[in-house]
């Protein structure tokens, strides 16, 4: 790693620190109904909607009356996206003409957007109609966001109550976390993006002159596309020129500053933040990675608020940074040192003040090794998913790290809400270990971790787990799921095994190489995404109502305490022990297999 | 304490190893082991093993005949150790309950007709008494069932029970009036009131406690049953998934060949928690037997469990934080005499006076006062005991006349000599009363020389145990009747976190009401009939064996010694059991990591010879590695039987310690032992040549 690496990581962890407090209180401010100063412009609106919409929002809801609104919101919106992408043709503000999508790919987008996975089948300026991007695609991102947000403070009342039977009103969270946090948040985003040059335009394509023709020797083909074969048998070679080229457009500023702030990572053009209309600057990097990490992190001191004790939020955040921190170190160190068979090209791969070095392919110049590699860490950990970089093209060690920080659960972060929701789980488990250890009923806040708390918190691990493993076995030993792969040998399952990793964790985040947009990929990963989303979300909620219902138990000097160092690096050694061992035999066989062949 | 008069049982008993063993293959019976998937599913792949072992004598195997056969040879033999462990602990408890119901011999009981001696006796045996019959127990009868004595005062041998050897007493009325089955009546008579119909006295529920055979699953074991379960659910998914995955990768690499069902089994037996899923029951069944040691009769495995949960101790005061009885504590002399004079004649009319008050009045003159003990007989002088009419004792010795006894005694006496009570006295004596202490007043003919002071004395060495509650975030409450001020002084003096003064039942109850509702789980101990409430609101109640019927029924544990502080012990009994649990879990799963590191490099050598480089502890052969792994995941079980049954060490530090130390031993410990013993037992079969 180079000096400049590590400098670029401090800047980043440490802005992202400082931020997450103050955000994070503000979050809470919210969450618990109270007064906050946008409320005076937005308070008159808020109330509006709740009157048209026959709302509420002081109504109180259990646990099964919080997951039946979240799956029939979820449902809804699901229809309305798949019928958006459906009906497009016909419909206005589509300037490119594009066709109706075809069924399968609108069925996985419609659950991929409304899960906050956006795993994307498709290329934006190719496929969506600027209609079916605006009021479909941002739209989920907003309320899929919130949704998981809500979800996660539920769970939190649940332990913060006192023999309560209610856990919060979905509708109340739902308005106020998209009204309070994630409107004002994007407008200031967006302005942000767009000072930088990323592009916010209701015109069509452009066609432009290109300033410098391209002239380069491609293979001849006959009419039906096929290659020309001269009389050797070798294909023909013919000089082309390429004059002109097309620019895409559209209303892309205002999407990409909630698929970053969201954790969806859905974007506008095909291939997302590496676009320099998505993400054209280094400044424009930085705030759209910052943003990736933003509302995760400064959840976990919404949590530490709300439950009234900071060192507990503070805990959490320390047992994500460790291991964010040393994944990202050692991927970006992965990188930097190079790629043996770029190598052995003879290509450069020493940095200096005119390149970056390291393995580059795949990689965007203006950002280098560090920028691409944190982007990596941080879009992997917090299931965002939006990339600025190949990973595909990494090393296998490189691209290790990313699909390792995917399969740990997304709890490292993880999506707005549903991170820290994961992540409470493993603290109670770990609780539940480590409590016993200590000879007491194990208890997590004050609430006595039970039964009926294991049953759901070892069925969320199960579910995601068997998601990803049966999904990669159907992939691997079946000719249309082989089919999709385009490198060989241990490379090729990585690609399988990223992507159901990346579905089933609503991840979003695909290794490229994979061609996602058949059938079966659709479907199967569809499928994934959609119970890896709700089979996880449900019994969350039962525990939050259970949690709910019991008392709170004092602290004693007997008490585990949760918020020390210890415990943090028990937490981390139960996340590290679960996911290593249930993903260790696969990974051996993917990018621990590939990376020993390459001899270093 | 307790724990030295206990018999200890040798952790491997000849008779019950013997006896283990044939249980431990009977145990093998798939309808048993279905009550414990994790065991479950490593017999399924034993079975499985042993059909692919049957399948290469066909000539048709996956691999060779000699590797299939010891693999599932050591599966099985993983299988018999769990069994084993099992059965050893619960051989244990039946050893103990074989030793109980030899005293229950049927017996011929006197039933009376009624509650009098001199109803008519009619001779029946003791199965068909019935609960309110009356019967007879005479010196040298075993008490024909568990009882109320209703009348007569008998001694009492209950060593059957409790295994103490001292006789106790036992009378009608009051708090020592229950009987137990079995025991025996050494001297006198008793009419006893039988208060269990056959099949549920005390002595059969004991059995049946220790035997297990009522054992159900307690709630903390549950939880862990289905965190296991999802483990091995887990480890399921990755083994099975794991075949298609290599035949993917064949085809990609293009050599080497898919990865053996065999190994696959063995993977899959190595990767479950077999280590804690194998000693799961033998740690709770162990933990109810730990108590059966410690004398302490534990009504469910619920009440055991809940022990090392609790937060809040309420403790009498009288018997537990201080000694029975009430004992001299200072001298106080009238106006002009000297204090040597005072203790001089408080130890002289006290020598032959044996109750504990007399004996602690002499003990007292000789330490403070440096007044040796002198013989009565030498002296010549004249005991006067205590009499109901005097309400003094004391001595004549040569002419002076020493007297002891309460105020208005003595007052009365002094004045029948012609003497006056002095008013310094008088008010020494208020201010003894006003403490809650009790005074005595000593007077040698008409003179009253001054005044002692019988007060509480705090047990020694029970500061130190408070201390190591608060420690364990224990709070301590002591509970008497005495008025506030007294009880805050022998609180502060004895160390607990708080009182309750003035208390009766009413005041008990809504004390530990009140700290339920704050969601604290309180423990109790208490033996009359007025604790009977509270125990049964208690979360943790100990009734005392010497206490009433209704005591004992309220509590969900029964203390046979009827020592008030057994509940520190119990509590440690209680949180040793959980931390058994949690430790070996924490054991079990960070051994999984070695065993990866054996195994993976093996199974897939063929596809990717590279990924040999995983092969960290060099094992010699793909062969030897799978079966090295197999056999220590067998091995681990059996070396932790005596740690399972034994439990953790406990010592009374915060959570935070507890967990630093523990996760030390058994997390990075876990991490590190299988690295070790799978590279022994590597090199001990490859130098046999098994493999």
């Amino acid at each position: 790693m180079t000096a400049n690496d590590i400098f670029q990581m401090v800047i980043y962890f440490g802005a992202l620190l400082l931020l997450a407090k103050p955000l994070g209180i503000y979050m809470a401010r919210i969450y618990e109904g109270e007064q906050v100063p946008p409320a005076r412009i937005l308070g008159p609106l808020e109330r509006a909607f709740y009157r048209i919409c026959g709302i509420h929002p002081d109504e109180e809801m259990d646990w099964r009356q919080y997951a039946a609104a979240v799956i029939i919101f979820s449902a809804a919106g699901m229809i309305v996206l798949y019928l958006l992408q459906r009906l497009q043709g016909g419909l206005p503000l589509n300037p490119q003409r594009f066709p109706g999508v075809p069924p399968d790919l609108a069925f996985n987008t419609a659950v991929s957007f409304v899960t906050n996975t956006d795993w994307q089948d498709y290329g934006g300026e190719t496929t969506m109609s600027y209609l079916t991007q605006m009021a479909g695609l941002a739209v989920q991102n907003f309320v899929s966001a919130a949704a998981g947000m809500a979800v996660l403070v539920a769970l939190i009342r649940g332990f913060k109550r006192n023999s309560a039977g209610t856990i919060g009103n979905f509708w109340a969270d739902l308005t106020r976390g998209v009204l309070y946090i994630l409107i004002p948040l994007s407008v200031v985003y967006s302005l942000l993006l767009v000072s930088q040059g990323v592009v916010q335009s209701y015109s069509g394509y452009k066609r432009v002159e290109l300033s410098q023709p391209v002239i380069y020797d491609a293979v001849k083909l006959d009419g039906k596309g096929g290659p020309v074969s001269s009389p050797d048998g070798s294909p023909l070679r013919e000089k082309t020129g390429v004059k002109e080229q097309i620019i895409p457009l559209g209303p892309a500023a205002s999407q990409i500053a909630i698929k970053q702030l969201g954790t969806n990572g859905g974007g506008f053009f095909n291939v997302n933040s590496a676009h320099p209309f998505e993400n054209p600057t280094p400044l424009s990097n930085f705030f759209e990675v910052l943003a990736v990490l933003l509302i995760p992190a400064a959840l976990c001191a919404t949590f530490g608020k709300m439950v009234g004790d900071m060192r507990q939020g503070r805990a959490l955040l320390a047992a994500m940074l460790l291991v964010l921190v040393t994944m990202t170190a050692l991927c970006t160190w992965s990188e930097q040192r190079g790629n043996p068979r770029l190598a052995a090209l003879g290509v450069n791969q020493t940095a200096g003040s005119l390149q970056a070095g390291g393995n580059m392919e795949g990689k965007e110049a203006r950002f280098g090794i560090v920028n691409s590699t944190i982007w990596a860490a941080a879009t992997t950990a917090a299931s965002n998913g939006s990339v600025n970089s190949m990973h595909d093209s990494y090393t296998p060690l490189g691209g290790l790290f990313p699909l390792l920080l995917i399969q740990l659960g997304e709890i490292i972060f993880g999506g707005v809400g549903s991170g820290l929701y994961g992540m409470l789980l493993f603290a109670v488990i770990t609780v539940f270990v480590a409590g016993l250890m200590v000879g007491r009923t194990p208890e997590y806040l004050g609430k006595k971790i039970e039964m009926f708390e294991m049953k759901m918190a070892a069925l969320v691990i199960l579910i995601v787990n068997a998601l990803v493993k049966v999904g990669t076995a159907i992939g691997v030993s079946t000719a249309a799921g082989v089919a999709g792969i385009s490198n060989p040998g241990p490379h090729g399952f990585s690609e399988i095994l990223y992507a159901f990793s990346s579905a089933a964790n609503n991840n979003g985040s695909a290794f490229a190489g994979l061609n996602g947009n058949t059938v079966f990929y659709n479907t199967a990963l569809g499928i994934a995404m959609f119970f890896g989303r709700f089979w996880v979300i449900i019994p969350v909620l039962a525990i939050a109502g259970s949690l709910a219902k019991k008392k709170q138990v004092p602290p004693s000097l007997g008490t585990l305490p949760t918020h020390t160092p210890l415990f943090v690096a028990f937490l981390v050694g139960v996340i590290l022990i679960v996911g290593a061992l249930s993903f260790m035999p696969s990974l051996a066989l993917g990018p621990i297999a590939e990376q020993l062949m390459t001899g270093r | 304490m307790s724990r030295k008069s206990r018999k200890q049982r040798a952790l491997f008993d000849p008779i019950i190893v013997r006896r283990a063993l044939w249980e431990s293959v009977r145990k093998l019976n798939p309808l048993y082991q279905i009550k414990n998937p994790v065991m479950f599913v490593v017999e399924v792949g034993s079975i499985l093993t042993t059909c692919l072992f049957l399948q290469t004598l066909s000539g048709r195997g996956e691999a060779a005949p000699g590797f299939i056969f010891q693999i599932a040879v050591w599966l099985w033999i993983t299988v018999l150790f769990a069994n084993f462990a099992e059965s050893m602990a619960e051989g244990r408890g039946k050893a103990q309950a074989a030793a109980l119901r030899s005293s229950r011999q049927d017996i011929e009981a006197k039933l009376l007709a009624g509650p009098d001696r001199k109803s008519k006796i009619s001779y029946v045996p003791s199965a068909q008494l019935k609960r309110g019959d009356f019967v007879l127990v005479e010196a040298g009868n075993t008490v024909p069932g568990d009882g109320e004595v209703v009348e007569g005062v008998a001694s009492v041998n209950e060593s059957a029970i409790t295994g103490e050897s001292a006789p106790v007493i036992r009378e009608s009325g009051g708090d020592r009036s229950a009987v137990t089955g079995g025991t025996q009546v050494l001297s006198d008579w008793l009419v006893v009131r039988i208060t269990a119909n056959p099949g549920e006295t005390f002595l059969d529920k004991m059995i049946s406690m220790v035997e297990g055979a009522k054992r159900q699953k307690t709630p903390n074991e549950i939880s862990l049953d289905i965190l296991l379960a999802g483990l091995t659910i887990i480890f399921l998914l990755v083994t099975v998934t794991l075949l298609p995955f290599s035949i993917f990768s064949v085809r990609a690499a293009g050599q080497g060949s898919p990865v053996t069902v065999t190994v696959l089994v063995a993977l899959l037996v190595c990767l479950i928690p077999t280590t804690i899923g194998g000693l799961l029951s033998a740690i709770g069944i162990a933990g109810m037997d730990r108590m059966i040691q410690a004398n302490v009769i534990a009504m469910s495995g619920r009440a055991v469990e809940a022990a090392g949960d609790v937060d809040v101790l309420l403790l009498d005061k009288t018997g537990t934080i201080t000694l029975g009885n009430r004992q001299a504590t200072a001298f106080l002399p009238a106006a002009g005499v000297d204090i040597g004079a005072l203790a001089d004649a408080a130890q002289l009319a006290s020598l032959a006076d044996e109750t504990p008050e007399g004996r602690s009045i002499v003990v007292l003159a000789k330490e403070k006062h440096n007044l040796r003990e002198r013989d009565i007989e030498s002296l010549g002088a004249v005991f006067v005991p205590f009499s109901a009419q005097t309400r003094m004792s004391g001595v004549d010795l040569g002419g002076r006349e020493i007297r002891k006894g309460a105020a208005d005694a003595v007052a009365k006496y002094i004045t029948a000599q012609g003497g006056g009570f002095p008013d310094d006295v008088r008010s020494l004596v208020d201010n003894i009363a006003r403490e809650g202490a009790t005074p005595l007043v000593v007077a040698e003919g008409p003179r009253v020389l001054g005044a002692i002071r019988l007060g509480d004395v705090v047990k020694g060495g029970i500061r130190e145990r408070f201390a190591e509650m608060r420690n364990m975030g224990i709070k301590t409450i002591m509970i008497t009747g005495d008025n506030p001020l007294t009880a805050a002084a022998i609180a502060a003096e004895a160390g607990v976190d708080d009182f309750l003064a003035e208390a009766t039942p009413e005041t008990k109850l809504k004390l530990i009401r009140e700290h339920q509702a704050g969601g604290r789980l309180v423990a109790m101990t208490g033996d009359g009939t007025n604790d009977a409430p509270a125990l049964a609101q208690a979360d943790v109640a100990v009734a005392m064996n010497t206490g009433t019927q209704a005591a004992k029924e309220a509590g969900n544990l029964v203390d046979l010694d009827s020592n008030p502080t057994k509940l520190i012990e119990i509590v440690e009994i209680g949180k040793q059991l959980l931390m058994t649990r949690g430790t070996l879990t924490t054991f079990s799963i960070a051994n999984d990591v070695a065993k990866y590191f054996a195994i993976l490099p093996a199974a897939f050598l063929s596809i990717y010879p590279a990924l040999g480089a995983l092969n960290v502890m060099r094992l010699a052969t793909p062969q030897s590695a799978v079966l090295s792994a197999v056999i220590f995941n067998a091995l681990i079980i059996i070396f932790l039987v005596p740690l399972a049954l034994r439990g953790v060490t406990y010592r009374p530090l915060g959570a935070e310690a507890v967990l630093r130390k523990n996760a030390l031993i058994y997390g990075v410990g876990g991490l590190i032992v299988p690295f070790i013993g799978i590279k022994l037992i590597d090199m001990i079969i490859t130098a046999i040549g098994i493999v």
